[in-house]
């Protein structure tokens, strides 16, 4: 199975809560409906909030896995 | 000698202060929610009649230290002015605390409406041996601290999981805070008894593989801080809708009021008689 193209890029490892959410929210901002962005997320706090919030504002989660001990997040831009 | 009766003021909130013919007034502020029409007033009243301040205590409540009790009547006419009312003290119900419930991303239940249908029916159930505190919390991250009130109720969730929809990507398992999901490969397994009902899988799933079946309320009995602390049990797991949760305060007041001993807090009348024998008395 291919994988999507990936429109836009952001690691947050090392990022707390909010401020990585904020940032995802802000990248997201800068892309069109429909646009992929890939999140890199430390596991813990910030995988347990980012996800659910991005959830919450509408956009899609197209795909979620683990690499070296982060999460690695696609996420599908809203069509608002 | 004053014309006042302490008791009779302590059990509509009035607290005497060290200083001669002084009394904070603690108010009934349920779930500490203050809208911003009363706050001037609070402001106004704490400036005419007190010293320009008011005291937020533990339980989300709002007193105003230095009022003269020859200014009762007014302060009382002045706070109803904005909808705002006395709170109580003595071994009666107290204000409920809730935490902000459903608006919280945590949230699994409505805590502030429920707050006060429970502070509607109770607040002020009088005849018990000792004070009674009631706390509603939204979810099992416990901010109101439900084990710490002598009945506190805990917002739950039960779920579903849609296998078909699961891409096995490990967020529940890493969210988990119990431990209760894994994943081998193509293949989840979820241990029932270890969950704590908290959601976080629900939220967190981008899937919607795991669902929210229904929503209840945990509840604990028992707890109390003070001068000997004691966290609350857990008497029932999940208890669904307001009327079967509203049925057990009520039973669970007529049963301290009958077998507690004059002086005695609710934990230490269930440790005396037992927690089955509670449970079995008002379920």
């Amino acid at each position: 199975m291919s994988e999507v193209a990936v429109d836009a890029k952001l690691d947050l490892k090392g990022e707390v809560c909010p401020y990585n959410f904020v940032k995802t929210k802000l990248k997201l901002e800068e892309l069109e409906a429909g646009q992929v962005l890939e999140v890199i997320l430390d596991e813990g706090e910030p995988v347990r909030n980012v996800p659910r919030s991005v959830k919450e504002e509408g956009h899609e989660i197209i795909k979620v896995e683990k690499v070296n001990g982060a999460f690695r997040l696609l996420i599908r831009k809203a069509a608002i | 000698m004053a014309d006042y009766d302490v008791k009779d003021l302590k059990r509509v909130g009035f607290m005497k202060q060290k200083e001669k013919d002084l009394f904070s007034i603690r108010l009934r502020v349920v779930g500490g929610y203050v809208s911003a029409d009363q706050l001037p007033k609070l402001a106004e009243i704490s400036r005419k009649y007190g010293r320009g301040y008011i005291h937020l205590t533990t339980r989300q409540g709002i007193e105003i230290p230095f009022i003269h009790f020859n200014d009762f009547e007014k302060v009382r006419g002045e706070l109803a002015e904005v909808g705002l009312s006395i709170g109580a003290c003595g071994p009666r119900v107290r204000t409920v605390t809730a935490c902000q419930g459903e608006i919280c991303s945590h949230g699994l239940i409505a805590a502030q409406e429920l707050a006060l249908m429970v502070d509607g029916r109770f607040f002020g159930y009088d005849g018990l041996p000792h004070k009674f505190k009631i706390g509603i919390t939204g979810c099992p991250n416990a901010c109101i601290k439900p084990t710490e009130n002598d009945l506190g109720i805990m917002g739950v969730v039960e779920k579903e999981f849609i296998e078909e929809r699961c891409t096995y990507c490990g967020l529940c398992v890493d969210v988990c805070p119990v431990g209760a999901i894994t994943i081998e490969g193509d293949k989840l397994s979820y241990d029932h008894d270890r969950c704590v009902k908290c959601g976080d899988c629900i939220f967190v799933c981008p899937m919607d593989a795991w669902v929210k079946k229904r929503a209840g309320c945990r509840i604990y009995v028992g707890g109390k801080m003070g001068k000997f602390p004691h966290l609350g049990h857990e008497a029932f797991d999940f208890v669904e809708g307001e009327d079967p949760v509203l049925r057990i305060i009520e039973r669970t007041l007529e049963f301290y009021r009958e077998r507690g001993e004059k002086g005695e807090r609710f934990g230490d009348t269930i440790d005396r008689l037992g927690l089955d024998v509670y449970v079995e008395a008002v379920k």
